[in-house]
């Protein structure tokens, strides 16, 4: 009996992140535009995390889910953390109507 | 004549400065701070000098803003500022205490925090917030929120906080056990039989004789008290003043008898200075007589509030006293109320005042 061959692995798409410039203020060196490779949007905040220390926290909750006053839309479309990425997705991080 | 005084100014938008000269009757501002995020509260490191400050902002969450550089640069962290998944998460940050090493912060929904490393990371003390009693506590007007901090002078593992509205609670090993300390304040607000509850009082603001840990006061949204015990048992010293509610509280930095409030008109007649008059109010004695201190404050049509954490002192002698209100405005005196100036105004709403020394 021979061991089944694996499965080819999908690769992780890259996609293009788009930040609000209030969020990019915060943290030294970070852009307004940015790439990064994440099957979820989940895994999209993790990877900016890892890249500048501290932004999940700013951009979602420890529910865990995006901030009530954070929208995050791709291709046009409201999305979750749980929100599954393709290669190019565009994955625009806004800040909503808030405040006084 | 003192040293230099820095106030730190929390207000709805940003951090503010306010500096003066040793003779501390000239006054500069400066800010806003922060990235101009709603600050709830800011304290000064007294051995690292490092500036603490804590908030919240409806985009990005809570944080802890700290400048080690006397306010040239910040940073932010709410690293640990987190509640389980599933549970509501921490909002704001209200309170922050940085003393022997530590810098604690007292959170909404109620919670209090410890970092270990000078407010970069944060790990919960979470028996206070598992206390037995927790199913009672409500929120006020502001939020669940723990809005004081109070640590002993001599034994870092005692602390004393306030919850808005849930009461005093007092620990005595670090944060493992928490008792609520309570007894004598009542709740105006309850039915009868449950006006002397064991919590669910809502305190607004609480503060430690000079040279006596055991003796604390409080400004209660109904009355005002002193405990002689730590807390276990409060007697009320209202009789005298010319209303049960406010919010700050301020025990004058050397004399233990001495407190200073900012009574308001009433918690259904608009919270401002009673008849649009603005006073601070001062005992020498403990609570048992007060009086009114005007001179140097509007007297006419001010309808002003000064909030839980709106007012401090400095360790000068004599003490200075400093209040900041919601319309944006500082005032300073430089003898332990006894005459006032405005130093600043048209800031944002403030929502506290500390003194440091620079």
């Amino acid at each position: 009996m021979t061991a089944a061959p694996h499965a080819a692995r999908e690769p992780v798409p890259r996609v293009r992140v788009l930040l609000p410039r209030a969020l990019v203020d915060l943290f030294p060196g970070a852009a307004t535009v940015t790439e990064v490779e994440a099957v979820t949007v989940d895994a999209a905040l993790d990877a900016l995390d890892r890249r500048w220390p501290g932004m999940r926290a700013r951009l979602a909750d420890t529910r865990p889910a995006i901030r009530k006053h954070i929208n995050v839309f791709i291709d046009g479309e409201r999305a979750t953390l749980r929100t599954r990425l393709k290669p190019g997705d565009e994955v625009c991080i806004l800040t909503a109507i808030s405040g006084g | 004549m003192t040293d230099a005084i820095r106030l730190l100014v929390g207000t709805k938008k940003g951090l503010f400065f306010l500096d003066s000269d040793s003779g501390r009757d000239g006054w500069r501002l400066s800010g806003p701070h922060c990235a101009t995020w709603p600050i709830n509260h800011a304290v000064a490191d007294p051995v690292t000098g490092a500036i603490h400050a804590g908030g919240g902002n409806e985009w990005f969450g809570p944080a802890v803003w700290t400048s080690r550089d006397g306010g040239a640069s910040w940073s932010h962290s709410s690293a640990g500022l987190a509640y389980e998944e599933g549970a509501d998460p921490v909002k704001s940050v209200w309170s922050l205490m940085a003393r022997d090493g530590r810098v604690h912060a007292g959170v909404e929904p109620a919670g209090l925090f410890v970092s270990e490393d000078g407010a970069q990371s944060f790990a919960p003390l979470d028996a206070l917030r598992h206390h037995p009693t927790r199913e009672r506590w409500m929120p006020g007007a502001a939020g669940l929120i723990l809005h004081h901090i109070v640590g002993h002078p001599e034994d870092p593992a005692r602390l004393w906080v306030a919850i808005s509205a849930a009461g005093v609670f007092a620990t005595e090993d670090g944060g493992r056990t928490w008792a609520p300390r309570n007894d004598g304040t009542r709740q105006d607000y309850a039915p009868e039989e449950h006006r002397y509850a064991e919590v669910g009082q809502c305190v607004h603001s609480l503060t430690m004789a000079a040279g006596m840990p055991d003796r604390l006061y409080q400004q209660n949204h109904c009355g005002m008290y002193r405990s002689d015990d730590a807390g276990r048992n409060w007697q009320s010293i209202e009789a005298g003043l010319p209303s049960t509610f406010g919010f700050p509280a301020v025990a004058h930095p050397s004399d233990p008898d001495t407190l200073f409030l900012f009574p308001l008109n009433g918690d259904q007649k608009g919270r401002f200075a009673p008849d649009g008059k603005v006073a601070v109010w001062r005992t020498r004695d403990g609570g048992a007589t007060w009086q009114a201190l005007r001179e140097g404050l509007p007297q006419q049509d001010a309808y002003v509030t000064v909030l839980r954490q709106g007012m401090a002192t400095d360790g000068g002698a004599p003490a200075g006293l400093y209040f900041g209100t919601t319309s944006g405005e500082v005032y300073a005196s430089r003898d332990e109320g006894e005459s006032w100036q405005c130093v600043a105004r048209h800031l944002p709403m403030i929502s506290s005042v500390e003194a440091m020394r620079p």
